[in-house]
């Protein structure tokens, strides 16, 4: 199914951390980034995309519109979401990662806001985050179209065309053009990735020295 | 589930893809148009009687074997968002690695070039094509004078780049903690433990029989050996490349080794991979490489000075310079971290359309690339199919060790599971080693570049690829490292220094390597 990218807002990442940041010793095992989406209307979400920066586990929240006038209330749809197996070694450290609607626990039909919380136990990596983080709405659904009428509806031909003496029947014709467009829509298809093996361009493989880009 | 659904119909369309371009298709294609002359398809049920057609005449498990090696060789299909580079290796710091060090190496072939005034490639004079075509089979004649040509790069140079190999997202403290590894490797790369090994390697179990001690003079034959030979020739008659590698872990009877592996590894000597292979012979015999004159210098310097190897010397030129003419090896390009070097035509700089990748094949050999062929000499006697299995067996499994990537059978991590085992089980030994300045991992770094070969007993050595094949992974050689020096550990406790180290594990010919990895894995009191 189609999907649309929500623009998003992504804020900056706050430390949760016992104490002042600064003086204490050790870094900070918890983060939180709030996505908020300042141009769009409370929509559905289908799928959260983002690329994994040593970030052992993921949990989310999310603020929905609710249709009366009670405040909207934080919600976790996700809880501990693991993304590094082993949080000290670099297992999925670096993956691209994403989370479907189906994967929630709760129903995401009207998102205000969201909020991711990072976790990273492991006292070996100096930062965490995660990166190039997308939203996804589900797309619209195929517009039901009304045909014209003389499309659907053709007028029967009251007499045929005058045939011209030499030329072919004009409705076998076409049916011989439409197989052999079917038979290049064929061709086209089955294109294949193998390679034909000439290293050499033209004959020639007379080399300047190696390029280093 | 929805997403297992959508990842399995992702593997099928990626193999369907890769297969239609392949020799099977056409021939599965002829064969269908073929059986239609057969009396048992009916139009009515077209589909289905050309499916028992296939099913009853074995081209359906020619397909299974295609369908599996694709499975075993290429990596399951990441994340759509993924970028390509990504597929190669996910972690970008090693990317980054692997791309300075390429870079290192492509200076110094450069460098090589304009001092030695020696084109990268050039076009042989018609005298030169029939000289070089007469002496095809006997090229370990001719004696080059290659006294100027160095090897690009030693394992040793690769070992310095690995042991400098930082991330930097991690805690590199210059003072000890208990972040810093002990070892030469400094990056938390995810290995095995021995409980996880035990699990992977059951079938090298001790309550299992195995080809290299069960198959020994004082075991009388009838306990194992001759139930396993007769197993092995049912796999061979049943063609069937999965069967074969579930059999070929507990090793593999001599007699049938070749057709094993021929099996495993999905090689058919068909008419049009000999014809392949004397195009290949063509393009050498028309194109003269400065890489030819390293893999002469390779072959001169390794195989032909080993008492075992010797003897295969004309081979090894055969399959090697065929090999870096072959642009199909390119296609593995997609899933190795590294990538080929790319030229220009002479008088064409940075115009795309006359960009080249240099040599054809993007393998630049390094000291010690001929070792990778000269075991499977004892097996095929026939070029063209020798040629098809070291090309295969590159592609698979050879390509990790030279190559920086997170990848479990990589050589990063064969390194830091070969270090790892050595100090949780082993912890007297390795610090001892350490205080005398004998890092383990600069002695056993070299077998494991180069897959035991050259160092073990061929017999033996075959034993071990066995293994490798039937695992379809390489950790077993970081396995076998640890038990040698498990082995040798009450002579190595009273070394002083790194030489008397080397000279303890200098030769491991006569070892055997089948107790060694069944005793360490599973006879050890830990």
């Amino acid at each position: 199914m189609s999907r649309v990218s929500v623009p998003c807002h992504v804020k900056g990442t706050v430390a949760l951390q016992v104490g002042d940041v600064r003086t204490s010793q050790g870094r900070p095992g918890v983060l939180v980034i709030d996505v908020t989406f300042p141009s769009v209307a409370p929509f559905e979400l289908q799928e959260i995309m983002f690329k994994n920066y040593y970030t052992a586990f993921l949990s989310i929240r999310v603020r929905q519109h609710t249709s009366t006038h009670t405040p909207a209330k934080w919600v976790t749809c996700l809880r501990d979401y693991c993304l590094m197996p082993d949080p000290h070694s670099e297992e999925g450290a670096q993956e691209y990662v994403s989370l479907f609607k189906h994967q929630m626990l709760c129903d995401m039909a009207r998102v205000l806001e969201l909020r991711l919380i990072l976790r990273q136990p492991s006292p070996l990596w100096l930062s965490f985050t995660v990166e190039e983080l997308q939203i996804y709405q589900q797309g619209p659904k195929s517009p039901s179209m009304t045909f014209p009428k003389w499309l659907s509806h053709p007028v029967p031909c009251d007499q045929s065309a005058p045939l011209i003496e030499g030329l072919p029947e004009p409705s076998r014709v076409s049916s011989e053009v439409q197989q052999m467009w079917a038979l290049t829509e064929m061709i086209r298809a089955s294109h294949t990735s193998t390679r034909i093996g000439r290293f050499d361009v033209d004959g020639c493989y007379d080399l300047n020295l190696l390029s280093y880009t | 589930m929805l997403q297992e659904e959508s990842d399995l119909s992702l593997v099928i369309a990626q193999i369907v893809q890769k297969l239609k371009g392949s020799n099977l298709y056409a021939q599965l294609e002829r064969q269908a148009w073929a059986s239609l002359q057969r009396p048992e398809i009916k139009l009515e049920s077209l589909k289905e009687d050309i499916k028992e057609f296939f099913k009853l005449s074995g081209w359906e498990k020619k397909l299974q074997n295609a369908v599996y090696s694709e499975l075993n060789v290429f990596p399951l299909p990441s994340h759509p968002a993924a970028p390509p580079e990504h597929l190669k290796e996910p972690l970008v710091y090693m990317r980054k690695a692997q791309g300075s060090w390429e870079k290192r190496i492509l200076k110094s072939l450069n460098s090589m070039c304009t001092e030695l005034s020696i084109p990268l490639a050039r076009k042989r004079p018609v005298g030169e094509q029939k000289e070089l075509l007469n002496k095809w089979n006997e090229m370990g004649t001719d004696e080059p004078d290659l006294s100027l040509f160095r090897p690009v790069y030693a394992p040793k140079d690769f070992l310095e780049v690995l042991i400098n190999l930082r991330n930097p997202n991690y805690e590199n403290g210059d003072s000890l903690s208990f972040r810093t590894h002990l070892g030469l490797i400094q990056v938390p790369l995810k290995v095995k433990g021995i409980p996880e090994l035990k699990e992977f390697f059951v079938e090298l179990g001790l309550t299992t029989g195995q080809l290299g001690i069960d198959d020994s003079t004082q075991v009388p034959p009838e306990l194992f050996e001759n139930e396993h030979v007769r197993i092995g020739q049912k796999v061979l008659a049943e063609q069937d490349s999965a069967a074969a590698q579930q059999y070929i872990r507990q090793g593999s009877p001599t007699a049938l080794r070749a057709e094993l592996w021929a099996l495993i590894l999905n090689i058919s000597s068909q008419p049009e991979d000999i014809l392949y292979y004397e195009q290949l012979k063509t393009n050498v015999i028309q194109h003269d490489l400065l890489v030819d004159s390293l893999i002469y210098k390779d072959v001169k310097l390794t195989a032909s000075n080993d008492d075992y190897y010797f003897v295969f010397e004309d081979y090894l030129y055969q399959v090697l310079l065929c090999f870096s003419r072959d642009t199909s090896v390119l296609g593995h390009f997609a899933y190795n971290s590294a990538s080929p070097p790319k030229s220009y035509i002479r008088g064409k700089l940075g115009l795309e359309e006359y960009a080249v990748f240099y040599p054809p094949n993007g393998v630049i050999p390094f000291h010690g690339f001929s070792m990778y062929v000269a075991p499977l000499c004892f097996l095929y006697h026939e070029p063209s199919k020798l040629y098809q299995i070291f090309r295969e067996m590159y592609v698979r499994f050879f390509f990790r060790l030279h190559s920086i990537s997170s990848h479990p059978s990589g050589i990063v991590s064969l390194c830091l599971l070969f270090e790892t085992l050595l100090q949780t089980y082993l912890p007297q030994l390795f610090y001892h080693l350490r205080e005398i300045g004998a890092q383990p991992l600069r002695i056993s770094f070299k077998w494991m570049v180069r897959a035991f070969s050259g160092y073990l007993a061929t017999d033996q050595l075959l034993l071990l690829w066995d293994r490798i094949l039937g695992y379809n992974s390489l950790e077993i050689l970081a396995v076998l490292a640890a038990a040698v020096f498990a082995f040798r550990a009450v002579n190595l406790m009273e070394v002083t220094s790194l030489a008397a180290a080397e000279a303890v594990l200098a030769d491991l010919s006569t070892l055997k390597v089948m107790p060694l990895l069944q005793i360490f894995l599973f006879a050890t009191v830990t």
